[in-house]
């Protein structure tokens, strides 16, 4: 559960994507500590276009506690044209639409809420395009 | 000149058919379609809400003004179906877009009113002089009690307007507002859904207020009706719009192209800013739209623009508002319907 802190925290990759581009070339979102290959620290803050492609995708029938009420939805790894990859929900589909390949723009959405009197998770999602 | 330098306009993918509410109740079809003429309505997904809705219809409008969204001095978002009772919507969308944090942001209610009324202050901010950009939004996911009347209209979608001095696409020529209290709609808090009066919220609310509007907007600019290409009121259901803006001595073709409600259902906040993000999309150079919105309660709002030369050159840079309207369609049949609004009760 993201209690406000982390959402806070988390506000500038998860509303505005942006992301890191390490000096090895290597681009992640969410930001990191050390690139994904293990060679290199440095880094300069980057922001993704929200356009990308289906690496793999999977339908969730049984999910977590605080998703329930979404299921059944579509989580895919999306690699964006920057080289970002990233896992999202694919939404506003219909399941056969689904291919790894697939265009995708990435949207805002409501990710989820911590109960009734919580607060109210933003962050982006994937529509095929 | 100051008017709108930017606009744009989303609406959900999810739609529900008039048939399948009426089936759902026993409804009589026939009637519903002849009496409200609507024909389906949109319905927002699951994990959309005012806030999203606004985002994704600011991003638009940001597009089409091609300008720094640092440059945005006020943000005021009208609904009445903002997600949190305290905490706003505003500034969500603010750090969606990146704009701020030195930027004035407000959220706005008056039932279907609160769109165009932030429209009011935005571009009165820039009138004045006050800031260089601003920005109004109308958006709603409404909902109506199942069985209700309501259930065939209450919609959802949105509208976004940056209002700016320079490069503008639609100059505001005039605004009028005309306000009185009248109980013909309203919901108390801690209600999940509206009561309404009934046949009251015709003659005595909506068009009271629209032609009241309406009338002294014409009278004020010293215009008549056939000096406009366009004109768009607010759209509680098919009828009533055609009705008042005819009373005005608007044509049909006049009204045609912001008439969306045969397709989309009452976005309330967002019902007649929607439909002039329709009419922006078609619009020439040197034409006129007369707008009139309503909110319960009640009022109106009136504006009078002019399109100007550089409104072709912003119209194809965003989704166009019929093309999202007549584009993805998820059917929904009642029982999705149910859950997706929440009229069914879930174990928390
Ligand atoms: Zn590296």
């Amino acid at each position: 559960m993201a209690i406000s802190p982390r959402y806070t925290r988390e506000i500038p990759h998860r509303y505005r994507l942006e992301a890191q581009q390490f000096e090895c070339g290597a681009v992640t979102l969410p930001n990191r500590y050390i690139c994904p290959d293990n060679c290199c620290k440095k880094s300069k803050k980057i922001t993704l276009k929200g356009k990308g492609k289906i690496l793999t995708y999977t339908i969730i029938y049984i999910a977590s506690d605080q998703y329930t009420r979404a299921t059944p939805f579509a989580v895919a790894v999306i690699e964006t044209e920057e080289g970002a990859r990233l896992t999202a929900q694919v939404v506003d589909c219909n399941f056969d639409d689904l291919k790894i390949g697939a265009k995708v723009e990435l949207i805002f959405r409501k990710i989820m809420e911590e109960g009734a009197s919580g607060i109210i998770n933003y962050g982006y999602k994937a529509i095929l395009v | 000149m100051v008017g709108i330098v930017g606009y744009g306009a989303y609406v959900p993918a999810f739609r529900i058919k008039a048939s399948t509410i009426a089936d759902q109740w026993g409804d009589d079809i026939v009637a519903i379609e002849r009496g409200l003429l609507m024909k389906e309505k949109t319905v927002p997904g699951k994990d959309e809400d005012t806030i999203t809705i606004s985002v994704a219809a600011a991003k638009n409008a940001v597009k089409r003004a091609g300008i720094d969204p640092q440059k945005i001095g006020a943000v005021y978002i009208g609904s009445e179906s903002h997600p949190y009772a305290v905490k706003p919507s505003g500034t969500v969308l603010v750090d969606a877009l990146g704009i701020g944090p030195n930027v004035h942001v407000a959220d706005f209610e008056f039932a279907c009113k609160a769109g165009s009324e932030a429209m009011f202050v935005a571009y009165s901010h820039v009138k004045s002089g006050n800031m260089d950009y601003a920005m109004g939004i109308g958006s709603d996911t409404s909902q109506g009690a199942p069985g209700d009347a309501l259930e065939y209209s209450a919609s959802a979608g949105g509208a976004a307007f940056i209002f700016g001095k320079d490069n503008v696409i639609a100059e505001v020529l005039h605004t009028y507002s005309y306000t009185s209290d009248t109980a013909d709609f309203w919901r108390r808090e801690y209600q999940h859904y509206p009561r309404h009066g009934g046949r009251f919220t015709g003659e005595p609310a909506y068009f009271k207020h629209i032609l009241g509007c309406g009338k002294t907007l014409l009278e004020k600019s010293k215009m008549k009706a056939s000096d406009f290409a366009y004109a768009v009121f607010h759209m509680p259901n098919g009828k009533f719009p055609l009705k008042a803006g005819e009373i005005l001595g608007f044509k049909k073709e006049q009204m045609e192209q912001g008439w969306l409600v045969n397709i989309m259902g009452n976005t309330y906040s967002g019902s007649s800013p929607t439909g002039l993000t329709a009419i922006l999309d078609v619009i020439k150079p040197g034409e006129k739209v007369f707008m009139v919105s309503f909110g319960s309660g009640a009022g109106s709002d009136g504006f009078i623009f002019k399109a100007t030369p550089r409104i072709t050159q912003v119209q194809n840079k965003a989704p166009k508002t019929r093309d999202m309207l007549n584009g993805k369609k998820i059917y929904l049949d009642y029982g999705k319907y149910a859950a997706f609004r929440r009229k069914i009760k879930f174990l928390e």
